[in-house]
């Protein structure tokens, strides 16, 4: 496999990211690997996907991408395969699991922290008014204003 | 002799500053007049000594003064002029010059306007935006002087780095400065009257207009450089969750959320604490993306100055600024008695709500954005945040800001009914549904997004028009549409703001659903279709350009046998910078944008060339616009024009409390 992609990072021209010659006969299978290719980092650049990037390893991935998939591997273990190789730092889509949990769950759990408590601040505001007695200060202009 | 003024008045004006920012402050607590009078003529002095120098700079670019290090590294002879002026800030030192013009041009027109401020709460508000100021100033003149000279100047420069060398690019960070610093203004807002210990109605509504103003700013700016990036960059896309990208939106989503709660202190006096620190929020994320800009510490396509020390000195700042500003609010906020109550249902809870999905929002940018620098220090993992996240992430708060904006635009406020606000809203629900369920008919493939996204923008579109209407009264139709005239222009603003971010919504989900894409390998001659054009490549040349060496195609497009355009995309290499650049071809229209990029010649003969067909592109940055110039008829609204803010509000500030 290490050879292939040698192979192909040798035959890879400098060229704009998704080659033609790249691109899957199979638009399905095609499509998977867009999406794919999406989420995955290019190793070297400084924030680009495969799919955006020019740099050589980039096309070797999405060479890699589209070769495990002609092969018949679900999008979950070609996204492994990667990982396995290039370590996490290529998902730009982190795990929901683990630490990735804490990422993925901060918003709702400020969402859920935050709009508990808006409505138990609403629902003492809301109480009190009731309770509120007008101050004399207040009857007296109260009583001013309805007279004039 | 012209670099050396301007290096001198820049010296000057921090000294001025370090007066401003202290004289004043110590007047305003020993109620010594003259030393508060200190502040204005401080500001204004302060802004006329850093124009000098951004003048002084722009000189020495526009001259192509190579005595100068900065002019060498971003300026060259054969740039057009257009760009040796926007040179100035298309680097770390120039833009940061710019900051603190636009700091000081804020801290000049509160000093010019705010008249009628009380006279020592003018003196807090213009001291700490000194204090702003002096910080700035010091980073300016210790890490990143521009005005450095060479001892052996060179012939010529380096050039501006490309991408740079775009209208688009030139203008967008003006404007977006003009933003962050502007939230300076609201910050400086909320401390003054977290020290005087007092927020009222009238506190309010001098501090919405210069949100507002920031806010526009933000919005131009943003809306500048998502254009940029659709047409520069070559892919067509509009927005990359770039670190970058991200430094600007925070501060956007916060000040919005920030323009929203203002109002329920303008009218209710409720929500004080929670709206001053979301002015403080506001400005610290400013500092927050001026930081991640800057310092290189989260690596982005467009860091241009990448320095720990200078990461280390905002750092600083940041801290001596958040820092101070949420102690004194933790020492103070309890001191902000709220006086108008409201029950669970009323226009102030859905404001609550829109505050909270907004900061929600931008917290969910703000940890991913951060996420692979905690990662990193925490358990020394590399990892990366992109796209996907954010998307997955962000987006349902949106849908749901989306879905509540319609009815609490129109809920009455103290007390509401759901029901009865719904009532005139039937329509528009009909609408929107209508509208998706039309789109999910009409589109091919099962995705919801199209479909969601027209919905979303129906209801939000059709709920605004919906509250103006009902905003003309009772009465005949002739009579009704009389009376939508004499609204105040606030009314008008916020409708057309809420249109626009409607269309927005639908323009964002539409691009991203409907896109037609095709990437193929074409010979000079070929015809190929792309969606139901016919595209021609007719022929490819070199073309020289000022600066730069060009591959043009001249790609001819055709429909149903007749012609639409021809279209030119070029590949740009600029030699100077040794640096490829792609110019896409673009036909704007209504209803799509083609967009076409041709790529290298291959080995087999031909050209890679890319297409696009992008449904609505242009409604994504009109809708933007709309949301800009709803924020300026606001703005212009007599009822909130700089100026004449405090004359009618005296009155609620002098009731007295219960």
């Amino acid at each position: 496999m290490r050879a292939l992609i040698v192979a192909f990072c040798l035959l890879a021209s400098p060229a704009m990211a998704v080659n033609p010659d790249e691109v899957l006969a199979d638009p399905a299978l095609e499509t998977r690997a867009r999406a794919i290719s999406l989420d995955l980092r290019c190793p070297v650049c400084s924030s680009e996907t495969i799919d955006d990037s020019n740099a050589p390893i980039s096309r070797s991935l999405r060479l890699a991408v589209r070769e495990r998939l002609v092969a018949g591997d679900s999008d979950a273990e070609v996204v492994d395969y990667v990982v396995q190789r290039y370590g996490e730092y290529v998902l730009y889509k982190p795990r929901i699991s683990g630490s990735g949990l804490m990422l993925w769950l901060a918003g709702p759990a400020m969402l859920l922290g935050g709009g508990a408590l808006a409505y138990m601040t609403t629902r003492r505001r809301a109480a009190a008014p009731e309770a509120a007695v007008l101050s004399d200060t207040d009857r007296a202009r109260l009583d001013d204003l309805l007279r004039r | 002799m012209i670099v050396e003024l301007g290096h001198f008045t820049l010296i000057l004006a921090f000294m001025v500053a370090v007066v401003q920012s202290t004289l004043p402050m110590w007047g305003a607590y020993t109620r010594d007049a003259r030393l508060m009078a200190v502040a204005g003529p401080a500001a204004v002095a302060q802004f006329a000594l850093i124009a000098v120098s951004f003048a002084a700079l722009t000189y020495a670019f526009v001259s192509s003064d190579f005595s100068l290090r900065l002019v060498v590294l971003n300026s060259h002879t054969a740039k057009p002029m257009l760009y040796k002026f926007a040179g100035v800030w298309g680097n770390h030192e120039g833009s940061l010059l710019l900051w603190v013009l636009a700091l000081a041009a804020f801290g000049a027109s509160a000093a010019v306007f705010g008249s009628n401020l009380p006279a020592t709460l003018k003196a807090r508000v213009l001291a700490v935006q000194g204090s702003v100021g002096v910080a700035f100033l010091a980073f300016t003149l210790l890490t990143s002087n521009p005005f450095l000279r060479l001892e052996v100047p060179p012939l010529n420069g380096d050039d501006l780095n490309p991408l740079l060398q775009d209208p688009g690019l030139a203008f967008h960070p003006p404007f977006l400065y003009l933003g962050y610093v502007g939230l300076s203004m609201s910050f400086s807002f909320a401390v003054a009257a977290l020290i005087e210990g007092r927020v009222d109605a009238a506190w309010g509504r001098w501090v919405r207009p210069w949100t507002l103003a920031a806010w526009i700013f933000l919005t131009i700016g943003i809306a500048l450089g998502s254009w940029w990036a659709y047409y520069e960059l070559g892919w067509g896309g509009f927005w990359f969750w770039d670190p970058v990208e991200n430094a600007s939106f925070m501060p956007w989503l916060i000040s919005t959320a920030l323009l929203h709660s203002a109002i329920v202190v303008e009218k209710r006096e409720s929500l004080k604490a929670w709206t001053i620190l979301l002015a403080i929020i506001a400005f610290g994320f400013s500092l927050i993306g001026t930081f991640i800009v800057r310092s290189g510490v989260i690596t982005s396509v467009h860091a241009f100055a990448n320095d720990p020390e200078r990461g280390m000195f905002i750092l600083l700042i940041l801290g001596v600024f958040m820092g101070g500003a949420l102690l004194l609010f933790a020492l103070r906020a309890g001191t902000l008695e709220a006086k108008g109550a409201f029950a669970m249902v009323s226009r102030e809870t859905a404001l609550v709500a829109n505050n909270l999905l907004l900061a929600v929002s931008a917290f969910v940018v703000f940890i991913g954005t951060i996420w692979p620098l905690i990662a990193e220090l925490v358990w020394d993992r590399k990892l990366s945040v992109g796209v996907p996240f954010f998307n997955a992430a962000f987006t349902p708060f949106m849908v749901g800001l989306a879905i509540i904006l319609p009815i609490g635009a129109m809920l009455p406020w103290k007390r509401a009914q759901i029901s009865r606000t719904l009532r005139p809203l039937r329509g528009a629900i009909v609408l929107a549904i209508a509208g998706g369920l039309l789109a999910y008919a009409l589109q091919t493939g099962r995705s919801a997004l199209g479909p969601v996204g027209l919905a979303l923008g129906v209801w939000v579109v059709a709920g605004a028009v919906t509250d103006l209407w009902a905003r003309s009264g009772r009465g005949d139709f002739g009579s009704r549409l009389s009376r939508l005239r004499l609204l105040p222009r606030a009314d008008w603003g916020k409708v057309t703001a809420h249109s626009g971010m409607g269309i927005t919504m639908f323009a964002v989900a539409a691009m991203t659903a409907w896109v037609t894409e095709d990437i193929r390998v074409v010979r000079v001659g070929e015809t190929y279709p792309l969606g139901s054009y016919q595209i021609t490549l007719r022929a490819v040349q070199e073309v020289q350009g000022p600066n730069y060496t060009s591959t043009m195609a001249e790609m001819r497009v055709m429909r149903g046998g007749a012609d639409v355009v021809t279209l030119y995309p070029e590949k740009r290499f600029y030699p100077v910078a040794a640096m490829p650049t792609t110019e896409a071809a673009i036909d704007y229209g209504v209803w799509r944008d083609l967009y076409l990029v041709i790529g290298d010649p291959q080995t087999g003969g031909g050209y890679a060339v890319r297409g696009y067909v992008k449904p609505f592109a242009n409604w994504l940055w009109g809708g933007v616009l709309l949301m800009a110039f709803g924020g300026m008829l606001s703005l212009t609204d007599r009822r909130y024009r700089v100026a004449a803010g405090a004359r009618s509000v005296v009155a609620p500030a002098a009731v007295p409390a219960e």
